[in-house]
């Protein structure tokens, strides 16, 4: 492997670890090797006493009370939507919503944009590498409203067929929701070039940012998707919290979400007026302690160099691609020409399954099965895949000791 | 042959030779690799039960009041669950399978190192057992 060009740039692992308190955890007495990242990632210091912060200090509902406490909480949660727009780049803080994560994002916008824009005989456009997440609460609305989902293929690489994309982009398609980063193959999709041929036609695109977060900066505004929506948990910050993106003028189209208190102007038994952009789609009292922790994730990112850490994580992605392939009786699945830190892999002959408990019983915590994305498995003729997932914190030993442990499995398993 | 209780209590004591984890793994592993396979013509959807991360097929025949499993995964560890239920469950009456409780699962200390995904498949394959019990019980009756 190349080493880092310039030794002042290099990326100081040893020292990140030392952020993740969870990394000296001991599995069955054994180190633990953490290549989950993509179904969620490990939580900084920073992030844990955020939320103990909260909670020991100055626990109190926010917007409604007159007193110390609330006046607190209030200033602390308000100041992390600003630190949202900042973290994707988006133009005005009202256009960051506070949701449980990116399925709510998703199901956010098929509710209420697609509630009120997709009618019977319309398309919604989705690709063959979507989490269930991207599909489902659109197969709900096209159910509802008698519309058709399509479907951007995939090649044998794991990427987008984008020939067609011309003849899938119709008259009858009402929004195109897609992938930026998928997770169980690790492909990053050309999502900037879909928009730009989307709004050509005058189609709003919605992006599923869930990966793509954690693993480089992301420019809603450079991007101009209509929608971005990702989870707190798979870049560092508490479970339960993430936020969806929408450009204002659609925000403000829209109608809300769930009723109650917040997203209310004036309500009387006739008629209820609705609050503003953003509060008319964060109905009840919010995921306050979640929404300071994510504050908290995101300070931390910014104390990182993004660009470093992009890049050691390629390095790792190589790495195990490299040391993957040579072992007998392994086929990655996903080779995708631009890939984030993902590697899926079928061991020939051997249930996904059970070479993961196997890892399992070295310390080593890997995902096995579907990953919630059914039909790429599909699509591949294979029930599942062993997917190793890395993270700037993880390391090339790691990798070292998780290849040494597949050959253990393949042996073991297939005698 | 021991009844129900018997038959537990003794994988139960197998089982307690094992301090650690990876070696309970290894155990049910080698049952699971040891289990005969079951013939492919009852391979079928009707005797499938598919989990999230392997597929079970189930098949029941009766012989002189008994029930006799004969079962197949596509994971060699859920061959090895099955051939511990097997052990347990096959060549009893439909009263006894109905009426076991099986609480050497939770005493191998197994259910512990199973996600909520196979939990529930080891849970389906019970189930099934146990309704091919009611199933054969009610022809009988």
């Amino acid at each position: 492997m190349s080493t880092t060009a310039n030794p002042t740039k290099a990326f100081d692992v040893v020292n990140i670890r030392r952020d993740f308190p969870v990394l000296n955890e001991q599995p069955y007495g054994k180190r633990l090797v953490y290549f989950d990242n993509a179904a969620t990632s490990q939580k900084p210091t920073a992030v844990i006493q955020a939320l103990v912060d909260y909670y020991t200090r100055y626990n109190a509902n926010v917007h409604r009370g007159v007193h110390y406490l609330s006046q607190r909480a209030s200033d602390a949660f308000d100041s992390v939507r600003g630190k949202v727009k900042d973290f994707i780049h988006a133009a005005d803080e009202r256009e960051i919503i506070f949701v449980r994560g990116t399925t709510e994002g998703i199901n956010l916008v098929a509710s209420t944009y697609g509630r009120k824009n997709v009618k019977a005989g319309d398309e919604v456009l989705v690709s063959a590498m979507e989490h269930h997440s991207n599909i489902v609460p659109w197969q709900m609305l096209c159910e509802e409203k008698g519309a058709t989902l399509k479907i951007i293929p995939m090649n044998d690489k794991g990427e987008l067929i984008l020939d067609n994309l011309e003849q899938l982009l119709n008259e009858r398609t009402k929004i195109v929701s897609i992938v930026h980063t998928g997770n169980s193959l690790g492909t990053i999709n050309p999502v900037k070039e879909i928009i730009k041929r989307a709004h050509a036609k005058g189609i709003p695109v919605m992006v599923d940012g869930a990966q793509a977060v954690a693993h480089g900066s992301v420019d809603v505004q450079y991007l101009d998707c209509d929608f971005f929506a990702f989870s707190a948990h798979k870049m560092l910050g508490p479970t339960g919290i993430g936020a969806l993106y929408g450009k204002l003028h659609l925000l403000e189209e829209m109608p809300p979400y769930q009723g109650g208190g917040e997203m209310i102007s004036h309500v009387s038994f006739d008629h209820t007026t609705y609050n503003e952009v953003p509060y008319k789609f964060e109905a009840g009292t919010p995921n306050i302690a979640d929404v300071i922790a994510l504050g908290a994730a995101i300070d931390y990112w910014n104390t990182l160099d993004r660009e470093a850490a992009t890049k050691y994580e390629q390095e790792l992605l190589h790495y195990c691609t490299e040391k993957l392939s040579v072992v007998n009786g392994v086929r990655i699945i996903g080779n995708a020409d631009n890939k984030a830190s993902v590697v899926s892999f079928v061991l020939e002959g051997i249930n996904a399954m059970d070479a993961g408990m196997y890892l399992d019983t070295k310390g080593i915590a890997v995902r096995t099965g579907q990953h919630c994305t059914e039909p790429v498995m599909t699509r591949f003729c294979i029930p599942g895949t062993i997917r190793a997932s890395f993270m700037f914190y993880n390391t090339k030993e790691e990798i070292d000791f998780f290849v040494e442990q597949v050959e253990k499995a393949i042996s073991f398993l297939n005698p | 042959m021991s009844d129900i209780q018997q038959v537990e209590n003794e994988i139960v004591e197998d089982f307690e030779l094992f301090e650690e984890w990876e070696e309970k793994y290894q155990y049910i592993i080698e049952l699971g690799q040891k289990l005969p396979p079951l013939a492919e013509e009852f391979k079928t959807d009707d005797r499938k039960i598919k989990g999230c991360q392997s597929s079970v097929w189930l098949h029941a025949s009766e012989s002189d009041g008994k029930i006799i499993f004969n079962a197949d995964s596509d994971s060699t560890f859920v061959k090895g669950e099955i051939a511990l239920l097997i052990q347990v469950m096959s060549g009893r009456t439909p009263e006894e399978i109905i009426n076991a409780e099986l609480g050497f699962i939770d005493r191998i200390g197994l259910r512990q190192h199973m996600a909520q995904t196979r939990a529930n498949g080891l849970a389906s394959m019970i189930k099934q057992m146990k309704l091919y019990a009611i199933g054969f019980q009610h022809k009988t009756a």
